[in-house]
Parts: C-alpha cells; sequence; structure tokens
C-alpha cells in the first residue's frame, strides 16, 4: 500500500515517544526536516538521539506517535522507508573480513540494485570516496577514515533520499573527520540527499549542519540554526556554549554502560 | 521469489568467502569427529556392550558422529551472529530492504554449507577406518541434503538464542548446556531401544534422533532409517520452518 505523504518534508515526525519500560527515552519529538538538508542531532549520552535514528530507520518501532520519511510512514511502510533511506551507524559495520569492493557488492544486491548497473555504480561510490585503488584490500586494513568513507559509499550506493548517520566521524583523526565532511558535502551537492546526522562534535555540527535539533532527556531542547542558536546565547557564545545550555552540562555524566562500550570499541576499532 | 533468492544468495557469498579466507573453525572442528571415531568408538567396539544389529560399533556411531559435528558447529553460530550484532553488521542489513526472511533463510543456508565440510571429513575419516560406506552418487547426494538441513535447523536454533540471550557471555553458557544434553539424548552412540522410556521421549522430540535415523540408512551399508526417511525429512522439514518462523520474529529485535 503506497501510504506517500505529500513531499514537503524528507523526515517529519509527530509526537514520536519510545519508552523502555518505565525509561521514556525519546519523549513527543516533533522534527521537519526539509528535503536537501543537513539536519543534526545534538544531545549528551543518552539523550535520545540513537533511537530517534533507530525508529527512523524502522529498527525500533515507536512506542506512539508517528513519522514519515521520504513521505513513507515508518510503522505502516517500512519496506518503502529502507528502500528510501543509507544508514551509517554509530558501529563500524563494514565487514574487516572483506574487501572493500566485496562489502559493497553486498549491499548492492540487498538494495536490489540491477546486474547490469551493479559494477558501474560500485566504481562510481569508490572513485566519490576517494577508494578506487583500495577496493580490492581487507578492509580490516584500512585506515578508520577509510572505514568511514566505505560505509558511506555502501549507504549511498543505491542513492537514497535521506542518508542517516548516527556519529559518523567519533574516534576519526581530524583529516579524516575533514575528508568525511567535505564526501558528505559533495553528497548533498551531486545527489540532493537530505542527511540527518548526530553528533557530539560542535565544530562539526556547525560546518555541517543546516539547522540543528538539541536533545535533552528525550525531548527537543532546542532548534534552530547554529548561528541563530549562538546570537540567541550572546554575541561570544560558541557552539559548546549552546550545547552546554540547552543539553543540560551532562556531556560526560551520561549514557548507558553500554553505550560507553560502544563507542570505546569504535573508537578502538578506528585506531 | 526472485528477490528472495537474490538476497539469500548474497548472504550466503558473503559467508562462504569469509570460510574459504578463514577455515580455521572448521580445521578445529574436524579435530572432534577424529577424536570421537577413533579413540571412542574403537574402544567401545571392543566392548561389545551396546546391541547395534548387524552393523559394528563404529559403523553405527559413524552417522551420529557426523550428525553431532554438525551440531556442535553449527549451534555456536549464534555467537558469530552476537558478534555481528557488537559490530553493528546485524543493524546494517537490517535497515536495508531486505526481506528478514532472506536473511535468516541466507545465514542457515551458510550453515549448511559449512556443514558440508564436516562431512567431507567424517566421509575420510570413515573410510580410512574401513567403515563400510554407502558411495552411490545418488546416497552420497542425499547425505549431503540430510547435512545441510540438519546444519540449518541447528544453525537457525542458534540464531534464536543469539536473539534471546544477546550477550556472548551468556551465549556460551547456554551453547554449552544445549549441545550435550542434545547430543546425549540421541540415537547418536547408542539405539533408541536400549533407552529407559523417559529418554527415548526425549529422544523421539529431538530433531538430531532424526537426522542421525536418515543418515545412518544413507551412508552406511545395512544401515536402515528406523522412522523411514520420509518421516525424518518430514520432522526435520517442519522443525526448520517453525524455527526459522521464530527467528524471522526474533532477529529484528538484535538491532534494538
Amino acid at each position: 500500500m503506497d501510504t506517500a505523504a505529500p513531499d514537503k518534508f524528507a523526515i517529519e515526525t509527530s509526537a514520536l515517544t519510545r519508552q523502555f519500560g518505565h525509561l521514556t527515552a525519546v519523549d513527543h519529538i516533533e522534527l521537519r526536516v526539509p528535503y536537501g538538508e543537513i539536519f543534526g542531532l545534538l544531545g549528551a549520552n543518552g539523550a535520545g538521539k540513537s533511537t530517534v535514528i533507530k525508529m527512523l530507520t524502522t529498527l525500533l518501532s515507536p512506542s506512539s506517535g508517528s513519522a514519515t520519511v521520504g513521505g513513507f510512514d515508518i510503522i505502516k511502510s517500512p519496506g518503502d522507508v529502507r528502500r528510501r533511506i543509507g544508514y551509517v551507524s554509530q558501529l563500524l559495520s563494514a565487514d574487516g573480513t572483506l574487501t572493500g569492493y566485496e562489502n559493497l557488492r553486498l549491499s548492492a544486491k540487498l538494495y536490489g540494485l540491477p546486474r547490469a548497473e551493479r559494477n558501474g555504480r560500485i566504481a562510481d561510490a569508490l572513485d566519490f570516496m576517494g577508494l578506487a585503488d583500495s577496493a580490492h584490500k581487507l578492509v580490516r586494513t584500512y585506515s578508520g577514515g577509510m572505514v568511514r568513507r566505505l560505509e558511506l559509499a555502501q549507504a549511498m550506493l543505491h542513492r537514497p533520499t535521506v542518508l542517516f548517520l548516527d556519529e559518523p566521524t567519533i574516534g576519526l583523526d581530524p583529516v579524516a573527520r575533514h575528508m568525511v565532511w567535505d564526501r558528505l558535502l559533495d553528497l548533498r551537492r551531486d545527489y540532493g540527499m537530505t542527511v540527518l546526522i548526530t553528533t557530539h562534535d560542535m565544530e562539526e555540527a556547525e560546518t555541517l549542519c543546516d539547522k540543528l535539533a538539541i536533545l535533552h532527556r528525550g525531548r527537543v531542547s532546542v532548534q534552530g540554526k547554529p548561528a541563530e542558536l549562538r546570537r540567541e546565547l550572546g554575541t561570544d557564545a560558541t557552539m559548546d556554549d549552546v550545547f552546554a545550555h540547552y543539553a543540560g552540562g551532562l556531556i560526560h555524566e551520561s549514557g548507558t554502560f553500554r553505550e560507553v562500550e560502544q563507542t570505546r570499541r569504535t573508537a578502538h576499532r578506528l585506531g | 521469489m526472485k528477490r528472495f533468492i537474490r538476497e539469500s544468495a548474497a548472504i550466503v557469498e558473503v559467508e562462504l568467502i569469509k570460510l574459504i579466507r578463514d577455515p580455521t573453525e572448521l580445521v578445529s572442528r574436524a579435530v572432534q569427529p577424529v577424536l570421537w571415531l577413533v579413540v571412542f568408538g574403537q574402544v567401545l567396539a571392543q566392548v561389545r556392550g551396546i546391541h547395534t544389529g548387524q552393523l559394528s560399533y563404529l559403523a553405527f556411531i559413524t552417522p551420529g558422529i557426523l550428525a553431532q559435528s554438525v551440531l556442535f558447529s553449527a549451534i555456536f553460530y549464534g555467537i558469530a551472529v552476537i558478534w555481528e550484532r557488537d559490530l553493528g553488521v546485524v543493524h546494517k542489513l537490517l535497515a536495508s530492504p531486505a526481506h528478514r526472511l532472506s536473511l535468516v533463510f541466507g545465514k542457515a543456508l551458510a550453515a549448511g554449507f559449512r556443514g558440508l565440510v564436516q562431512a567431507v571429513v567424517v566421509y575420510l575419516i570413515a573410510l580410512v577406518m574401513h567403515v563400510s560406506l554407502r558411495l552411490e552418487p545418488l546416497a552420497i547426494f542425499a547425505v549431503l541434503a540430510n547435512v545441510m538441513l540438519g546444519s540449518a535447523i541447528f544453525a537457525t536454533f542458534s540464531l534464536i538464542i543469539a536473539c534471546i540471550v544477546k550477550t556472548r557471555e551468556r551465549f556460551m553458557g547456554i551453547g554449552q548446556l544445549l549441545t550435550m544434553p542434545l547430543f546425549f539424548a540421541s540415537n547418536a552412540i547408542y539405539p533408541l531401544d536400549i533407552m529407559p522410556g523417559w529418554l527415548r521421549f526425549i529422544a523421539q522430540a529431538n530433531p538430531l534422533t532424526y537426522l542421525i535415523d536418515a543418515l545412518r540408512g544413507l551412508m552406511i551399508i545395512g544401515g536402515e532409517s528406523v522412522h523411514g526417511y520420509a518421516v525424518d525429512f518430514a520432522v526435520m522439514s517442519v522443525t526448520f520452518t517453525v524455527l526459522l518462523f521464530i527467528a524471522v520474529r526474533l532477529y529484528p529485535t538484535l538491532a534494538e
């Protein structure tokens, strides 16, 4: 059943809520992300960023509320949503025991790219991400930045409408981080992709994002353009000030054991 | 259907590439059947304490040892799934439009191919030990088909456990807890009719028993399937279908 919504927003949520037992991880979130925008979701560990992404990528069912992605309802049409999204998880999901090319070929098959187009798309994606020379090397020999670019290549292979990136630059050195940013900006420019990115990195948020929402204890505490948010706090305010003000200053204090463990594991694998 | 085949084949292909690139696990798993057949089988054959009809004890337990290899190899498949979850691979697979059934069936089929390697190992050991094996192509083909089905059953069962326990530590404990009872409550190393009634009852509900029963008839000269091949196949097929259905429901919870 085609339940496509009017094509105004690439992502639209209405009172989106997720509870785990008595804990409300995401509490009546309202987001509207226009097509072609890079939208940042910020918040301390445990604020609910990953839970929002999991619901929007159909990995987790909402407890209540609704959302559409690319015009499709995440509950009624999860298959249609999945066909229109790319997803890079916080964890390093590229398979280290396969080559870059093999990782991409798996994605191409799972996303149903026609056989005739498959190799061309893979070659384009490898070129785009600057990985053509390493295509046939095992991913476990890649640097952290190369792994992240490969994951972006996997996520963009089928030309998704919306790209979800859960802390894509966590654990990367500054050079690798800037390379990932450049590729994201290229993706938006060349393919008009909408990007929803979660991050802790205020420089990343300011450099990349057209608009931000800061989550605190599962609720949106503020939304706006980075410059506007800074101005609201004062002429000298930095993004760190904005984050500390709206995220409750809990950046080092919250988050579950599992979240911290995953973050550290990812950072460790990135070297 | 075409989509289901394409997606399942993609999963199988990746698993086979990994297996070929790093066959360490298969080599280490080959040690166990050697020990069971060469040491346990030979020694117990001298005792002549277990009545195995017209079959020598070694011939009697050869299909049981193959089934055991299949079981032990497949039952720890869930560890790899938990590892994939920890690495985020499961999240990526589940965020793709691939059908959940294709993903789970692909995993089960890949486990089936792993089982074939165990079959080759056991055939080679059995030939060296002069076990009277049926070597007609049709019989060998049927053995391999049963081995694949058996592997798929226990790998899917393992995946279900992985989806429930979600951590490697818990899985290891439960895996150890399950394998030996499944093995001993079967007709692998002694016939059903010498078991006490309660154990025979459990053994008859154990899918391993039907795998061994089919293998005994198909693999060994003079061996026979007590239940009949149709019953063995039906029990295993129904078991696989039920487990597949449960696994498809539970697999997405790994990404939550």
